[in-house]
């Protein structure tokens, strides 16, 4: 018990991780929030911020980003159901992570090609007869690459919860003669809810700040909050614009994390679950 | 317990060979010469034969990094967080610079092939008497475009970027003066307009312009527009130089109104750490051979009057590429507009990418 009280010595490098690389970089970013170009301080940087420019940036971010996680588990939900299902369930995880261990901007590039007028998408398309169809920078473009490289990251929470489902439970289900959908509806989509919790929250937070694909694949024609930091920081060196647009990102993703985090009871009954 | 201590033990065996390895590595690599310095310049915009041809007659081994605007290339040199020996602004960048104090006076006397460099490209506004910057390559801003697949259209003026058939054609750089810069040239305005009346007509005027964009992109365009992915490009005149290279049905040209005249140049910032080997490397690129070599290389227009004649006449005699003094003068130069101004200029950029007509 006096564990518990009095915090053991062998966490201290952990307080100090967290201070150093946690809450003191998020309270400079506060901190530069509230200072103009001259470095002096000023609320305007949070004034501009509700200007008509950067809240309906705000909102493209989130429809963007609504519509990349939407997809992703739309796709990722019936691939690690029926992951749960094959022979080698470890091998076939393992092929769907590999593409995640390559580089972002190679796998953008790629996609420049794949993409392109005289690329094989566009020959595919030929070949079923229709003209070249402009396929790079557009909203297609942009959400097809978004969701790829998303999609590990949503498969992988989602497999675990399924796999740790107690199969004598779905047996029990069926015993006391649930039909297929209501065993699903009622067991296991209620116990895998915390795997795809995790998953909306590993790949809507960072789509809502996405910028090299803005650029690469969708050409600049998709502005999200990510485009608008990047600019502020490196070409305007408007230090506190960017901090300030930083500052609203960290809310927002505190509130998704507070929508989507594990709720007690869903914990306790996958725990016993096991 | 004992599994545990085993894999630290293990980790700590494997760090250390590599940290070890890491250590032989460097060293073979910088261990003739005087030293090495850190060269921070655009993205391909130097023969690397050059720097291998540098490192060999000087001993001296030079680190490459590239940066892709003069902002975030001042960032990072105001930051300090890597000690730059030489960089290549643009002529604004500098003003910004110098009065920053993030320059170091250049000794003349270290830099005899001075000599070669053209008059004109001396002693300009923003750095009087070439205190602080040598000029490196300079050029101009246009249209880069490709008549095989627009059926003879020619871009005399700006306005013709927003002729109708070129719906989904164009593809602008991604630079807010320049784009701006742009707006406002195409309406009779300076491109170096603090009016922020002149600047809301431009950028509302640019607004109509978006059934046209294909995309606002960078370095890629000259990839694009090889490809023929794109039939038109608003860019710089070396990356049109970049691209006629391999694609010979691509032309440039200038528009009436005017347009942006910039000079790239060599400097030494204040957090240099190898001062001498810097004056070296500025006086290596400006030797007559060297600097013919570096042009033929990159595209751009050589400001070394000396290298001129030993490169083709062709293409120094191309005035797209090589404008005559009279062309030049309806031809504008960045001025520094100063922070607050150039948020103004960067938030209208914003603007118009994100309010493009559909």
């Amino acid at each position: 018990m006096t564990n518990r009280s009095s915090r053991p010595w062998y966490l201290a490098p952990y307080y100090i991780w967290i201070a150093l690389f946690v809450i003191a970089p998020i309270a400079l970013v506060v901190y530069f929030s509230f200072l103009d170009l001259a470095g002096d301080f000023t609320l305007e940087n949070y004034a501009n911020f509700f200007s008509s420019t950067y809240f309906r940036m705000t909102l493209s971010s989130f429809w963007y980003a609504f519509l990349i996680t939407l997809i992703s588990v739309l796709i990722a939900y019936p691939t690690a159901y029926w992951l749960t299902k094959t022979k080698h369930k470890q091998l076939w995880l393992l092929l769907i992570i590999i593409p995640s261990w390559i580089n972002l901007l190679l796998k953008a590039y790629a996609f420049i090609g794949i993409f392109g007028l005289y690329g094989p998408a566009n020959q595919l398309i030929q070949f079923f007869g229709s003209g070249p169809l402009q396929i790079l920078f557009t909203d297609f473009s942009f959400i097809f690459v978004a969701v790829y490289i998303f999609i590990p990251f949503m498969v992988l929470p989602i497999f675990n919860s399924l796999d740790k489902i107690n199969p004598a439970l779905i047996d029990a289900s069926r015993d006391l003669g649930a039909s297929q959908w209501t065993t699903f509806r009622r067991v296991i989509f209620p116990l895998a809810i915390n795997g795809v919790k995790s998953g909306v929250q590993a790949v809507f937070i960072p789509a809502l700040s996405l910028f090299v694909i803005t650029r690469l694949i969708a050409g600049n024609k998709v502005i999200t909050l990510g485009t608008a930091i990047e600019q502020q920081f490196l070409v305007t060196q408007n230090w506190g614009m960017g901090s300030t647009i930083a500052v609203f990102l960290i809310l927002f993703m505190i509130i998704i994390m507070l929508l989507t985090g594990p709720k007690e009871k869903g914990g306790a009954l996958n725990g016993k679950a096991k | 317990m004992k599994g545990i201590v085993r894999a630290s033990a293990a980790i700590v065996i494997i760090s250390a060979i590599l940290f070890y390895a890491v250590h032989l590595l460097e060293s073979s690599t910088a261990t003739s010469g005087s030293g090495s310095i850190s060269v921070y310049n655009w993205g391909e915009y130097i023969d690397t034969d050059l720097i291998d041809q540098f490192e060999e007659e000087t001993g001296i081994q030079v680190i490459y990094e590239t940066f892709d605007s003069n902002e975030s290339m001042m960032t990072k040199i105001e930051q300090g967080g890597t000690s730059y020996d030489v960089a290549m602004p643009s002529e604004y960048a500098i003003e910004k610079m110098k009065e920053n104090d993030l320059l170091l006076p250049i000794d003349h006397s270290k830099i005899p092939n001075l000599k070669n460099i053209d008059p004109y490209f001396l002693d300009l506004p923003f750095d009087p008497g070439n205190e602080y910057s040598i000029p490196y390559f300079w050029g101009t801003v246009g249209i880069a475009y490709n008549p095989t697949l627009l059926e003879g259209q020619t871009f005399e003026s700006w306005d013709d970027l927003w002729n109708p058939t070129l719906e989904q054609e164009v593809i602008l750089v991604d630079s807010a003066r320049e784009v701006i810069g742009m707006g406002l040239n195409s309406l009779g305005y300076s491109l170096n307009s603090t009016d922020l009346g002149e600047l809301r007509e431009a950028t509302d005027k640019l607004k109509t312009l978006g059934p046209n964009v294909k995309a606002i992109i960078g370095d890629e365009i000259v990839e694009m527009m090889r490809r023929e992915e794109a039939a038109v490009a608003v860019t710089w005149s070396g990356q049109a130089a970049d691209m006629m290279w391999i694609n010979e049905d691509i032309d440039y040209a200038v528009p009436e109104e005017g347009s942006n005249l910039w000079f790239d140049n060599m400097i030494i910032p204040s957090t240099a750490g190898n001062v001498d080997g810097a004056h070296q490397f500025i006086n290596f690129m400006l030797d007559a051979e060297v600097s013919a070599q570096n042009a033929d290389y990159v595209g751009y227009s050589s400001p070394n009057a000396a290298a001129l004649e030993l490169m083709d006449p062709e293409v120094t005699g191309d005035e797209r590429f090589y404008p005559t003094e009279r062309m030049r003068d309806r031809l504008e130069v960045y001025e520094n507009l100063g922070l607050e101004m150039l948020g103004v200029y960067n938030e209208l950029f914003l603007e118009f990418k994100m309010d493009m007509e559909k």
